[in-house]
């Protein structure tokens, strides 16, 4: 077991899965200098073929994995959330409805690797944390990693897929760190995270936070400060949210009786809108409180840090969130 | 270009194959029978027919909304045609794609696209997938004069240009896009001229000629399976019919006239073919006409297949989402 930093997680995954499947290859903006990060070392290992920067047309290469994944290669994208709109034609369109529209004639898998970059005064245009809304569209398959380990366990798994995946990669996350179990001491000699399995961080009885992406180390401190005054908190990472491991959420809200949902999307509609519906109609007799959620303001991001601060969940604000559903 | 009869008399069974296709889709379609839009490719058959003649059957194409004539071109079985656009199991795409997801895979279709533009970049990954497995087919993509300005096409373009990927861009400039002549519309004289901007060959083809169009497309794929890149192939073409079934008789005059549909209706590409093929001896109009009988049977024996295959059972609603299947929410 080793320390490993989250970018350099994803940078494994990639290398672990081209080396093993010459079918995979990757394009996107400047991944060949790899400017942010994740594709370092690539076109050294792998040349041109595989590596391949594109032009500034989101439609044509998002459109032209789907076509690539038709005929038997296995692409990985790199993009920002942000510029995924450039493309929403061929994602929704394309990637998400073909399989299903033709009959399940052809098989698509194709990984789209979408950093969230938020936090760090980057403005409404380069700030999206835009997940939920791909939730709620058919055909995809949406990842949310917040460990290193997770994150190559899930991109692995992602690039092995049939389907299409969309791993949002939370950038506020870029520089953690955490252990990453080394191949030789797993049993099968590689770490793959199967998809539908929330990861349990801490365990409680006394209220359960759910936990999104960057929110999961804020929902984990605040469970520590709680358990330091004796209120025992249950953190759960879904990891994927579609599909979404909604039976350790209803087990956890039936042990604990209170349920908050800490979500950097924007609150409307979010992923915790989707996860308190589901504990509403499915769970509700097993609440003792109401179930809040501590999602972003439903505003656009703002670019001075004294506003931007304001809008994103953080460790008081589910401290908070907790505290009303124990009073 | 010296073709020999089986050619020739194939691009006319398909012709008459799309042709009789459409015209028993009209029929039908008018007394009930499925619903739903429908975009009747009459007029335009040599376009499709010319350049899926020159491919090979390892070759890729997509089409768009009208599209009941690619996969037909391609030779795709127009029995499962039919049950698909009756929304019944042994469609091409078990009922669940209709008239504008008219798609064989079996045969090399990537599949169309309702979204107009939405399927050049598809096809241009898959010529992206041959270049980096270093195999020989190609991809080639049917668009309309409107599709023409989509972004995704110019994209797509010049991305093909750049990666010099083994596509043809094929416009079938059927001059409307729904009631907006494309001369309204499109900043140059012909969509081929866009070619020059992209650093490709671009051709102005008869779309009405079968022969020309065949001859073109295989200009341009030659290139492509040389590595020398994509091209632009404009097939100048005409749509008999309104724009889809199920909009009724837009009013045409205010678009365009009686006498213009009458002008086009003069250089039917089976008409120019049939003539071509008698004139030449190479076929007696006895042979053409036997083959039209043969290929309405054909449709016939389709249109009885479509309707005595089954809709599709309750449990299909949530099969073929995902090749690795997840719960329901």
């Amino acid at each position: 077991m080793a320390e490993k930093i989250f970018i350099n997680a994803i940078n494994e995954a990639l290398v672990e899965e081209m080396r093993r499947d010459e079918s995979v290859f990757i394009m996107g903006e400047d991944i060949k200098r790899s400017v942010y990060g994740a594709t370092m070392g690539l076109l050294d290992e792998f040349g041109e073929k595989r590596v391949l920067d594109t032009p500034l047309s989101e439609n044509a290469f998002f459109g032209a994995a789907v076509g690539a994944a038709a005929v038997g290669m296995r692409p990985v994208v790199e993009t920002l959330t942000s510029f995924m709109w450039v493309a929403m034609d061929q994602l929704v369109s394309q990637a998400a409805k073909m399989r299903y529209m033709f009959g399940g004639q052809v098989n698509l898998p194709v990984v789209y690797r979408a950093t969230m970059y938020y936090g760090g005064g980057s403005a409404a245009h380069h700030s999206d944390r835009s997940y939920p809304m791909f939730m709620n569209m058919p055909g995809l398959k949406i990842v949310a990693p917040s460990s290193p380990a997770d994150m190559k366990g899930l991109m692995k798994t992602a690039i092995r897929d049939d389907d299409v995946v969309i791993m949002f990669e939370d950038g506020t996350l870029f520089g953690s760190r955490g252990e990453v179990p080394d191949n030789e001491d797993l049993p099968n000699g590689e770490l793959l995270i199967p998809f539908g399995q929330a990861n349990t961080l801490r365990e409680g009885t006394d209220a359960t936070i759910v936990a999104i992406a960057g929110s999961v180390p804020h929902a984990v401190a605040a469970a520590d400060e709680l358990a330091a005054e004796g209120v025992s908190v249950e953190v759960i990472d879904p990891r994927t949210l579609v599909p979404l491991d909604k039976a350790s959420i209803l087990a956890s809200v039936e042990k604990t009786g209170r349920l908050v949902i800490a979500d950097p999307a924007h609150k409307v509609c979010s992923a915790a809108s989707e996860i308190a519906s589901i504990v509403a109609e499915e769970g509700f007799w097993s609440l003792q409180a109401p179930i809040v959620k501590v999602a972003s303001e439903q505003v656009h991001i703002p670019y001075s840090p004294a506003l931007e601060k304001l809008v994103y969940p953080t460790k008081e604000k589910i401290l908070a969130a907790v505290r009303s559903t124990l009073a | 270009m010296a073709m020999d009869k089986d050619l020739l008399m194939l691009m006319l069974r398909r012709m008459w194959l799309i042709r009789h296709f459409e015209t028993t889709v009209i029929d039908i379609y008018s007394k009930g029978e499925f619903g739903g839009a429908a975009h009747p490719y009459i007029g335009e058959e040599a376009v499709a027919v010319g350049a899926c003649t020159a491919m090979k059957d390892t070759d890729y194409i997509a089409g768009n909304h009208r599209s009941h004539g690619h996969p037909l071109a391609k030779g795709g079985d127009p029995k499962r045609a039919m049950a698909e656009l009756l929304g019944r199991v042994d469609g091409y795409c078990k009922g669940k794609g209709g008239s504008m997801h008219l798609a064989d895979f079996s045969v090399g279709i990537l599949g169309e696209s309702g979204i107009l533009g939405s399927s050049v970049p598809v096809a241009t990954g898959a010529a992206l997938a041959a270049k980096i497995k270093g195999e020989n087919f190609i991809s080639a993509v049917f668009f309309g004069d409107g599709a023409s300005n989509q972004g995704a096409c110019h994209e797509s373009m010049n991305l093909a240009s750049v990666w010099k990927l083994p596509i043809i861009f094929i416009c079938e400039n059927n001059q409307y896009a729904v009631t907006t002549s494309y001369r309204d519309t499109v900043s140059v004289e012909h969509v081929s001229d866009r070619a020059s901007a992209y650093n490709m060959p671009g051709v102005l083809v008869d779309g009405q000629d079968v022969v020309a169009m065949h001859e073109a497309v295989s200009v341009a794929i030659e290139r492509a399976r040389a590595g020398e890149g994509p091209s632009l192939v404009e097939g100048l073409t005409y749509r008999y019919e309104e724009h889809s079934l199920g909009l009724g008789r837009v009013r045409r005059g205010e678009y365009r006239s009686e006498d213009e549909i009458a002008e086009w209706r003069k250089r039917d590409p089976i008409l120019i073919h049939e003539k071509r093929l008698v004139e030449q001896g190479i076929a007696s109009q006895d042979e053409c006409d036997a083959l039209s009988a043969d290929v309405a049977r054909e449709v016939e024996e389709a249109l009885e297949f479509a309707r005595n295959s089954p809709f599709p059972e309750p449990e299909a609603l949530f099969e073929d989402m995902f090749a690795n299947p997840i719960p329901q929410p």
